[in-house]
């Protein structure tokens, strides 16, 4: 059976990608660039609209990072917003589960989701670093290994949370006076090594259950942590083999847990550069890498390995022939790039032998390894390969990137999403009205997660 | 001519009132839709009022001070009113904004940026009501502190008050420090350098105090408004330093017109001393309505709610029940005790909430007294308060960074 391909679009922003010198880049703070942004997706037919989050601002050096877009607005009011000028779309939110608590997030997605009519994503994710912790009360507090643990218990602990409410209760009968069926509403209990709460929860079950839940992140602890518990795992695997073993691996992990291999969907996130024809599609693409990493962001980005200062370098010599400084990072802080290169002294050798057999530059070596355009071609190619992934079950449908804000989009809906629709493996109009509608993912049954705990 | 009054009307489920939910013109199964506070606020907006609170709470609603009741016969459960305010936002286009958002047990990190973010998508109508939370109901929700009681009137009671407002203080302030944190001009996109900010313009706040410390900067940039308006709900004396030190407003509950100006003289005196630099601080006084044409129907409809909720209502604020003209010519008595305005609590929606807008509103107009169409101002603006310049740039010489 042809499987449909899920689409969705990740809002440039903070990262590596945005092209914010692109004349026709706009503001990634305005609202007005989330509408139109939101607006090119719904008319795309996507699943959800995605926001990705990083709570300190990057710093080099002891210094605020300058050469990136820098900035972003608040994940929920946006997404509460968003839902006011959308209909169909779903507003998948990254929040952090160290630097929050689960009865105030809890609560937060649940009025997401009660406003936007069964629409809200949850992306749990884990990121620990003391440097982010000292903009929160209780600081940086958890050792590294402990992060999937607290994540776990956060969700266990959020998921009671959404189970407090009974579908049917608001009763709201004027006549006999009852506003709610039960005496007991919003009753909660949940206790364990990271969480000891009790007391009432204030929203009512929303539209889809609950909302629907992603998880970001790539080591062992993390794909387990998908398997037993989320609806949709986000990842970065750029090639069709990756994806295939990736695929493979977390969706044999559900079997664990009492669930279906339909139960977990694998989105990775995805870039792309569309030409009239893949010729120029790919001179456009190297154009765009050019943009992406000037000579400066190239430096700054070689420190990450190098972990020392490299500004009196030339990004346009050869890789240089030192060798990392080893031991803790000091240099960035804040960048999942830093965390990308646990071995530098193998990346930086690794990069001067790139550099010293094709004859790159210090510069060309960095974007050679940051390039990050997964499709590039024409919008037959792109569509084809897409479609590739999905039916070779590299994935379930990806997260677009573009990189431009906030019209990106536009030539990828314009282009390539008729082509999918042509070829049956993309809906020509929404069906459902909740995003696990959308998403082909049932609605989960009250306290089921706490069945499935004390079943296995 | 008598100064213009400014007017605001405070939100809650169905009506102020615990039984005004079995109104003939409620809409209790739609509480926790977004079309139901979509439709009130702007029906404010129709009115041309200055800004709507929304009211909120951490714990479900309870007859009890100190946690929760079992009751089913009233209105339980409620939305993040952030969230729902930052939902209307883009449904309407003037009114202003301000979600209540407790500083007890959240982190100011978040709080800043969720404001600030509102601001930007009302372009510029955000405001935010800081509300200390004294529950044990509530700290039991998030387990990392208990709250000692502070309802049975000890000295040791009063001191824990102290200290939550001591840490409500703090939070206020780092709020307002992350909402200075970028200079307004700090995105450059400078493609001849290829920086995107000036890093210059950024600043850690580095607050460090009894409660927390906050690096900063905000991830979010300095916000339309510059500073969202801070508006707080203060009964007594410790409260009245809280607004005085941190609020742009205030929400004071008078029983008497008298009383009124005993506690705008109270609450302006403060201002000078605790921070006569933080520009004018304005003082609504609240009063929960009930409003019906006829005289003697409030009373009624007012008496048949008692009866439905088995007890008669009290409330924090003074109750008036009579005809929208009766409240017109309060509002204008009271006023000439100094006060800026008003915050209305409907008793029941959208019954009251639509005789203020539809009867109160035309007769202060026809008095002169309220505007007559919106003036495209921000909130700040509309309440005469500046756009104030970031603290970190107003420090900031010619030759470079000056204390
Ligand atoms: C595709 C992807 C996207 C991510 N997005 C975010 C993000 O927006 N914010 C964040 O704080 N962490 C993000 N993370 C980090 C993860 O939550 C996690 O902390 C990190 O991947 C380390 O976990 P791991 O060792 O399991 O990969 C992302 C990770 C992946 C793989």
């Amino acid at each position: 059976m042809t499987k449909q391909v899920h689409l969705a679009a990740h809002f440039p922003g903070v990262n590596n990608t945005t092209v914010w010198s692109d004349p026709a880049a706009g503001s990634h703070i305005e609202f007005d660039s989330f509408v139109r942004f939101a607006a090119a997706a719904e008319r795309g037919l996507f699943d959800f609209l995605f926001l990705a989050e990083g709570l300190r601002l990057r710093e080099q050096n002891g210094e605020i990072y300058d050469l990136d877009v820098v900035g972003r607005p608040d994940t929920f009011a946006v997404l509460s917003a968003l839902a006011a000028v959308t209909e169909h779309l779903g507003l998948t939110g990254t929040i952090n589960s160290t630097f929050n608590e689960p009865y105030e997030v809890a609560r937060q997605f649940a009025t997401l989701d009660q406003l936007s009519g069964g629409r809200g994503a949850w992306n749990v994710v884990t990121s620990w670093d003391a440097f982010t912790g000292e903009n929160f009360r209780r600081g940086g507090f958890l050792p590294e290994d402990q992060r999937y643990a607290r994540a776990k218990a956060f969700l266990d602990a959020a998921t009671v949370l959404f189970d407090t409410w009974a579908a049917d209760e608001v009763v709201a009968d004027r006549d006999s006076g009852t506003f709610v069926r039960s005496a007991e509403v919003g009753d909660f209990t949940h206790r364990d090594d990271h969480f000891d709460i009790h007391g009432r929860f204030t929203v009512p079950r929303s539209p889809q259950g609950r909302p629907v839940v992603f998880q970001a992140g790539d080591s062992d602890a993390g794909r387990e942590f998908a398997a037993s518990t989320a609806d949709a795992i986000f990842t970065r695997h750029g090639t069709l083999d990756a994806g295939r073993a990736f695929y493979a691996d977390v969706k044999g992990r559900l079997g664990r847990y009492g669930r279906r291999p339909e139960e977990l969907l694998v989105l990775p996130a995805a870039t792309f550069v569309l030409g009239d024809t893949d010729r120029e599609a790919e001179d456009l693409a190297a154009e765009v890498r050019r943009l992406q990493v000037s000579g400066q962001t190239a430096l700054r980005f070689a420190e990450h390995v190098w972990n020392r200062d490299l500004s009196d370098l030339d990004p346009d010599g050869p890789v240089p022939e030192f060798d990392p400084v080893e031991g803790e990072h000091t240099i960035a802080k804040g960048r999942a790039s830093v965390r990308m290169f646990g071995d530098r002294l193998a990346t930086a050798r690794q990069w001067r032998e790139l550099g010293a057999t094709e004859h790159l530059s210090l510069r060309d070596v960095v974007i050679r390894q940051t390039a990050r355009q997964n499709f590039i071609g024409s919008p037959e190619t792109v569509a084809r390969t897409i479609n590739d992934y999905v039916q070779a079950d590299a994935s379930d449908g990806f997260i677009l990137v573009p990189h431009v804000t906030p019209d990106g989009l536009d030539p990828f809906v314009e282009t390539v999403v008729p082509i999918l629709q042509d070829w049956g493996v993309h809906r020509t109009g929404y069906t459902g009205s909740t995003l696990r509608d959308n998403l082909g993912l049932a609605v989960p049954a009250r306290g089921d997660r706490v069945e499935r705990r004390v079943a296995s | 001519m008598p100064a213009p009054l400014h007017l605001a009307v405070a939100l809650d489920g169905a009506g102020w009132h615990p039984a005004a939910w079995r109104e003939p013109a409620a809409r209790p199964a739609d509480l926790f839709t977004a079309g139901y506070w979509t439709d009130l606020v702007q029906e404010a907006e129709r009115g041309l009022l200055d800004l709507v609170t929304l009211e909120d709470s951490l714990g479900l609603q309870s007859t009890r001070r100190d946690g929760p009741d079992r009751r089913t016969d009233q209105v339980r459960g409620r939305l993040d009113a952030v969230l729902v305010a930052s939902r209307v936002a883009p449904t309407t286009s003037a009114i202003g904004l301000v979600p209540t958002a407790q500083v007890t047990h959240t982190e100011p990190f978040h709080v800043s940026k969720a404001i600030a973010t509102l601001d930007f998508v009302s372009r510029g109508r955000a405001g935010w009501r800081p509300q200390v939370s004294a529950a044990p109901a509530d700290a039991a929700h998030f387990g990392r502190r208990t709250v000692p009681p502070v309802f049975d009137g000890s000295p040791a009671a009063a001191a824990a008050v102290d200290e939550l407002f001591a840490e409500a203080d703090d939070h206020v302030e780092v709020v307002r420090r992350l909402w200075d944190s970028w200079e307004d001009d700090a995105e450059i996109r400078d493609v001849a350098t290829g920086r995107f900010v000036d890093r210059d313009k950024l600043h850690h706040i580095d607050f460090s105090g009894r409660f927390f410390s906050v690096r900063g900067p905000s991830i979010v940039p300095r916000p339309p408004q510059g500073q969202p308006v801070v508006a707080a709900l203060a009964h007594t004396d410790r409260p009245y330093r809280f607004a005085a030190r941190g609020a742009d407003l205030v929400f004071v509950t008078p029983d008497s017109r008298d009383a009124a100006r005993d506690i705008v003289d109270t609450v302006q005196g403060l201002r000078a001393t605790l921070a006569a630099d933080a520009g004018p601080l304005r003082v609504f006084a609240d009063l929960v309505v009930f409003l019906d044409d006829e005289p003697g129907a409030a009373r009624d409809r007012r008496e048949r709610l008692d009866d439905l909720d088995g007890a008669p209502w009290t409330s924090d604020a003074t109750i008036v029940t009579g005809t929208p003209a009766e409240l017109a010519d309060q509002l204008q008595d009271w006023a000439a005790a100094g006060l800026d305005g008003f915050r209305l609590r409907p008793a029941t929606l959208p019954h009251d909430l639509q005789a203020i807008t539809r009867a109160v509103v035309p007769l202060l107009q026809q008095r002169g007294v309220f505007r007559r169409a919106y003036d495209g101002r921000t909130l700040r603006g509309r309440l005469g308060l500046d756009r104030p310049v970031s603290r970190y740039a107003a420090t900031r010489t010619p030759e470079g960074v000056s204390a």
